[in-house]
């Protein structure tokens, strides 16, 4: 399969870490002069600029948060003047103030390359007829995708997110080769196309670009089957430059990260140090090429882990896995850690369980208990208390094999899980810290 | 081809350049552009040994090349062509040329291979085949400019340093400078490092470029993406520094 940039994507690891360092120096001289926040970061850290001098004393570098940004809202953190500056996106601010990011011509332009880096890799070629399924407005995603889409010379339709009856005539109608949504929209299309009778072969549609929330392997070939389509999965978030942070090739062994524009780093989410290669932890990001707005060991917050191994796509680039939650929502029980994702996963995969669930943790004693209510539903309803009993005891098997800890199935009755905009209300830790 | 890695270089107590690193690939061109004082000459003269840098690592075809002597550094096919020619104004073109060639004939290379090599430099620069018995002083600015980058050429250099070929010289004269290291790139696969204050004119020829300012480097980018970045065009223009990079 084609790729879009071999230079950079197929780079040998030490010209890499040359073009990186290279990269990262000038990145650190430039915001320790232009932007006020890490010039103060740096001096109350008592680094300069000079003492960067391997990608190693990375490490020396404060973290940047997302309070960061809401402290220096909403144009503290650029590093070239407003004029420069050709697009504002932000985020939705659903908590507190949102968080405001710039790009400059270039930073689009680079933008757009990194986006066409990982359709390529998907298969998405200038034959293509591209559906964006993702709203336009302040959210990257949308304006990533269609920009990256043109690049590579495919034919863009900016159907935006929703009214999923019309998603499907214009698919119909207007050919589309690959679609780009969210993976939760995607289902939500198969389901009423389902419902419409729409066959999804009678469709033209070939490969599915889907991103911006973290999804399982299982939903994976869920997508895969019920629109019989190629699933691809991709990953970025609006603070670093929006999606072209990292995506799958053909092998789906992990997402590619553009290392030429972004350092990695996996860190323990708890005491900030860097973890060594291949450890789970939280993703730390520096970008490298960015001039409007360059970000220094931005904490993502997204678990995850780095593969170095060579793929075999040919590319070079660091493979990143799936993200399996975020680190604010790591349980720690009995010492082990716990995402409510790897839950979602399992539940997933064992068949007919759809995933309305709820973890409950207690302490008795010393030692931590997990419970895990599932709602059933018609699929998982025996008469049968006997079939009933091995299926709840496959579940706690299958739960304490894959994440290490017991935990304890209950089934509760369909609908009884409060809900929260239409998710149920995932945790309920009653321990006492 | 060379690499370089955290360099820093002093004038006595000046510190001219501070973790200075960059690249330069096989057949690549790559501009180094800034204002005035910036560090951009003293790169190349930290890479030809005239000042040699206090640390740092030079690497040229993986070979450690810090703390060889300069005629080492023309040996192993880094040539540099000085600021304001340097020509020897009183001798000959040819004699100038040969000079280049100094270390091919202390190590008695073939000189009806010199010979031939210093033919080449006249089919690259015709104006200095009718001039070959003049002397250097009475040439134009641009002829000695072609000489000055003749004499370098007859080290046969894989790396050629080049530190303003276009000052003082006409537009047209320019052009025609600038067509030929587009050339030897092209014919001969050389890769060039060069310094310029005419940052337009070398980002368009150039395939990478990377800006300076006190002696740090701010930005690695595509040269064509440096054309487009509007700080960049203020600086070639000659604005203060301040108000390019701060608010």
């Amino acid at each position: 399969m084609k790729i879009w940039d071999p230079l950079y994507e197929c780079m040998p690891r030490e010209d890499l870490e040359q073009l990186q360092l290279e990269r990262l120096q000038a990145t650190v001289n430039r915001v320790y002069k232009s932007v006020t926040c890490y010039k103060k970061k740096f001096d109350e850290a008592g680094i300069v600029p000079e003492d960067i001098r391997s990608l190693d004393d990375l490490e020396k570098l404060p973290f940047t948060t997302k309070e960061d940004l809401r402290l220096n809202y909403p144009y503290g953190m650029f590093a070239v003047p407003l004029r420069e500056v050709v697009r504002i996106h932000s985020s939705s601010g659903t908590t507190g103030k949102p968080t405001v990011v710039g790009y400059t011509k270039n930073d689009i332009r680079m933008w757009s390359n990194l986006v066409a880096r990982f359709m390529t890799a998907a298969g998405v070629t200038r034959d293509d007829v591209v559906q964006i399924a993702f709203g336009y407005g302040m959210f990257t995603g949308a304006f990533g995708l269609h920009y990256g889409s043109e690049t590579i010379g495919a034919s863009v339709i900016p159907m935006s997110a929703g009214n999923t009856e019309k998603q499907i005539m214009i698919m119909q109608d207007y050919k589309t080769t690959a679609l780009v949504s969210t993976p939760s929209y995607a289902l939500t299309i198969a389901s009423r196309m389902e419902q419409m009778g729409v066959d999804p072969k009678s469709l033209s549609l070939k490969v599915g670009l889907f991103g911006s929330e973290p999804w399982s392997e299982a939903m994976r070939k869920e997508i895969e089957s019920r629109l019989c389509i190629s699933a691809t999965d991709n990953y970025g978030l609006s603070e670093i430059i929006g999606p072209g942070v990292a995506g799958d090739c053909e092998c789906k062994c992990g997402m590619h990260l553009f290392e030429d524009s972004f350092i990695p780093e996996i860190i323990d989410p708890d005491t900030g140090k860097v973890l060594p290669k291949g450890s789970v932890g939280e993703l730390v990001l520096t970008t490298l090429t960015k001039e409007a707005f360059p970000m220094i060991r931005y904490r993502t917050r997204d678990i995850t882990s780095l593969v170095y191994e060579k793929c075999d796509c040919g590319r070079t680039l660091a493979r990143m896995k799936k993200t399996m939650g975020r680190s604010d929502d790591m349980l720690i029980i009995k010492g082990v850690n716990v995402f409510p994702s790897q839950i979602e996963e399992i539940l997933f995969a064992i068949e007919g369980c759809e995933p309305h669930y709820q973890l409950v943790l207690e302490r008795e004693g010393d030692t931590d208990v997990l419970i895990v209510r599932i709602e059933v539903t018609e699929n998982i309803f025996f008469d049968e208390m006997k079939r009933q009993k091995s299926f709840v005891e496959q579940v706690e098997r299958k739960l304490h094999s894959v994440l290490g800890v017991s935990a304890s199935v209950k089934l509760v009755e369909p609908s009884s899980l409060p809900r929260h905009e239409g998710k149920a209300v995932r945790v309920i830790d009653n321990r006492k810290r | 081809m060379l690499r370089i890695k955290n360099i820093n270089t002093y004038y006595g107590q000046v510190h001219a350049l501070k973790n200075v690193s960059l690249h330069l690939n096989a057949g690549e061109i790559v501009s180094l552009i800034g204002a005035n004082g910036a560090g951009k000459t003293t790169i190349l003269n930290s890479l030809s040994a005239i000042t040699p840098p206090r640390d740092g690592e030079i690497l040229f075809e993986g070979k450690a090349i810090t703390g060889l002597a300069p005629d080492r550094i023309v040996e192993m096919g880094i040539s540099q062509v000085p600021e304001g020619r340097q020509v020897f104004k009183d001798f000959s073109v040819a004699d100038n040329l040969e000079l280049g060639a100094y270390l091919r004939f202390r190590s008695r290379e073939k000189r009806s291979i010199i010979k031939q090599d210093m033919e080449d430099v006249f089919i690259l620069f015709p104006q200095l085949s009718e001039r070959r018995k003049q002397m250097a002083g009475t040439l134009s600015g641009g002829e000695q400019q072609m000489l000055a980058i003749g004499r370098a050429l007859m080290a046969k250099p894989k790396v050629l340093l080049l530190d303003e070929p276009s000052m003082g010289l006409a537009p047209l004269v320019v052009q025609e400078i600038f067509r030929v290291i587009t050339r030897l790139r092209e014919e001969k696969g050389t890769s060039v490092l060069l310094v310029e204050q005419n940052a337009k004119a070398a980002l368009k020829i150039a395939d990478r470029g990377y800006v300076l300012e006190t002696g740090k480097v701010l930005l690695e980018e595509k040269a064509s993406d440096l054309l487009e970045n509007r700080e960049v065009q203020r600086a070639y223009l000659g604005k203060e520094k301040k108000e390019i990079w701060e608010r």
